[in-house]
């Protein structure tokens, strides 16, 4: 079978000047320095990486947040790194992110009913008031959050239900393709096995195509399909899992699979 | 007599005219050359016990309300300010998560050591330097001459972190207390930065007490463990028996919610619901909520700490066969 990829990115290049001006020679930070990749309909694809490789950049340029600086990314066949702001928009209810830190990134003045309605209304995906309760309420249940909740506001929640509820405002869109960049990260243990399992539950149900951004080996090897190992802005390996833990090719995810300390008297 | 004896510590944080017990009846003890590891999640006191060792809550909205904290023979709990300025930096020392805000930006970091060598040890600057320069050496620091006169902010985070290593380690302490040491850091410098610790405690027969919420840490580094829930100690045990004969649900649950590089499991065994906020009055076992195990008895009656082998003992009911 051999569909179109979701997503192909061809040879993106993401770089910040960081020295230089009028009459200095300008100098740049070559963030992502040439990577490409495919992620195919229903596919989680990893990006796994230690901090300063690149990952995240790469999860900014895709959804518009940093400017490319050259290289393609076709979603569906279609380049989306040229396309201005107006045009990118409609795209934005297709491709959405889930960010790490679940207590900057819902807004503290809204209520959890607030904040979930207002991308059903941007994007014109709600006919009424009580439709978009409606499909509040649903979303609420698909992530575990009973709905009744849903007029208290976000300091009244804890860090696995923020990122919950996170994960709800991307959901209630129906998007093609999630970008989460460390959505696991920044929760306990205990909480962040639950968000895990709710996010491949939720990835398994809708089909939707997933770019999973983490530094986190355990995680990644939970979550992805595929695995993509980035280095100092570029791709040093990608595989499927299986390949890429059992059998890494390249010595940097070699030198990063044994740096990881292990529990090696299990229990059963 | 163990280098630190901490019995029947209690930690309470004030809070609207109450006090809100957070870290309840912990009791551990560490001998010279050992390392202990506290795990547990955030909230669990695990780093208030630290810092209740260290003197470090003083003046802030928690206090310690009871138990005591006995060092090298020494009542802590007790002590006045100006003893205590003799032994932290001296004999005990702490290293934190964060190398960035630990270390102060404005000064090179030679001078941060050799303030700490010149307030204990009666040194020269240029003997202090010297010293500095040969600590910057032993945590692996490459060109220590050169690298003394940098400033903070032109290190990486590993090399910051061993600076804070060499500042800790600058009068030979004889405890060591390391709050998540390697958690902001990569995991390629955090293999770096544990080898090192380790290979230092070898030269040096430094006690460790290691704090870490993450049990794969603990298991490469500590000889012993205590595992806190809730301000209490659920489980504690050497290493080797804890990962061998793991007997608290809520240790279980935790090695079970990490998700492993090694093999491949379709879903976690997630604890479910959350840690309860520290204004929740919970009777009896402060697991039971989550616990799979629990009982009508769990609800009532909190369980005191039984043995299921020699030195491991367990808060559990259900430890070691029938209730």
């Amino acid at each position: 079978m051999t569909k179109t990829p979701i997503l192909q990115v061809k040879d993106l290049h993401t770089h910040f000047q960081t020295g230089g001006g009028l009459f200095a020679e300008k100098t740049w930070l070559k963030a992502v320095n040439g990577i490409s990749f495919d992620i195919h309909e229903g596919e989680v694809l990893s990006l796994v990486g230690e901090s300063g490789c690149g990952k995240s950049t790469v999860g900014r340029t895709l959804t518009h947040l940093e400017p490319s600086t050259s290289g393609k990314a076709l979603f569906n066949g279609t380049d989306i790194l040229p396309m201005t702001g107006a045009e990118f928009r409609p795209l934005r209810r297709d491709i959405q992110m889930i960010f790490q830190d679940p207590f900057a990134s819902l807004n503290p003045r809204l209520t959890i009913e607030q904040t979930l309605a207002e991308p059903l209304f941007i994007h014109g995906l709600a006919a009424s008031k009580t439709d978009a309760r409606a499909q509040i309420a649903e979303t609420m249940e698909l992530v575990g959050m009973d709905p009744k909740v849903m007029a208290r506001y976000p300091h009244e929640f804890s860090g696995g239900q923020r990122q919950r509820i996170g994960i709800a405002r991307v959901m209630i869109l129906k998007p093609k393709l999630v970008i989460a960049d460390e959505a696991v990260s920044a929760l306990d243990v205990s909480i962040q096995a639950q968000v895990l399992n709710l996010i491949k539950k939720l990835q398994r149900d809708s089909g939707v195509s997933m770019l999973f951004i983490s530094h986190d080996l355990g995680v990644v090897r939970h979550i992805s399909d595929r695995v993509a190992v980035m280095f100092q802005g570029q791709i040093v390996e990608t595989g499927d899992k299986q390949q890429i833990f059992e059998a890494p090719a390249h010595e940097y995810t070699k030198k990063l699979l044994s740096s990881i300390p292990r529990i090696t008297e299990r229990v059963a | 007599m163990a280098l630190l004896d901490v019995t029947d510590l209690e930690i309470a944080v004030a809070a609207g005219g109450k006090l809100l017990p957070v870290v309840r009846g912990v009791s551990f003890a560490i001998e010279e050359n050992e390392t202990l590891g506290i795990v547990g999640e955030s909230g669990c006191g695990k780093s208030l016990t630290s810092l209740a060792i260290m003197g470090l809550l003083e003046g802030s909205q928690v206090r310690i309300t009871g138990g005591s904290i006995q060092f090298d023979g020494r009542e802590l709990t007790t002590l006045s300010a100006e003893d205590r300025r003799a032994i932290m930096g001296d004999q005990m020392a702490m290293i934190f998560q964060e190398p960035m805000t630990s270390l102060n930006p404005v000064y090179r970091i030679g001078d941060q050591i050799v303030e700490t060598l010149r307030q204990h040890r009666d040194m020269t600057k240029g003997q202090a330097r010297d010293r500095a320069i040969e600590l910057l050496d032993l945590v692996r620091i490459p060109e220590p001459t050169r690298r003394v006169d940098s400033f903070p902010h032109q290190m990486s985070g590993g090399q910051r972190q061993r600076v804070m290593i060499a500042m800790a380690l600058a009068c030979d302490p004889k405890l060591l207390i390391a709050d998540e040491p390697t958690t902001a850091l990569d995991v390629t410098v955090q293999k770096e930065v544990l080898d090192l610790m380790a290979d230092l405690q070898t030269r040096t027969g430094t006690a460790i007490v290691l704090i870490s919420h993450d049990l794969g840490v603990i298991a490469e580094t500590c000889d012993k463990v205590a595992v806190m829930y809730r301000g209490k100690i659920a489980e504690a045990a050497t290493t080797r028996e804890l990962f061998s004969n793991m007997s608290h649900p809520y240790t279980r649950g935790l090695l079970n919610s990490i998700p492993v590089v090694d093999h491949d499991v379709e879903w976690l065994e997630a604890i479910p619901g959350r840690v309860p906020t520290i204004d929740e009055v919970l009777p009896g076992c402060a697991f039971h909520p989550r616990c799979p195990l629990a009982e009508d008895r769990c609800n009532a009656e909190d369980p005191a700490p039984r043995d299921v082998a020699n030195g491991h003992a367990v808060r559990c009911h259900f430890a070691g066969g029938a209730a």
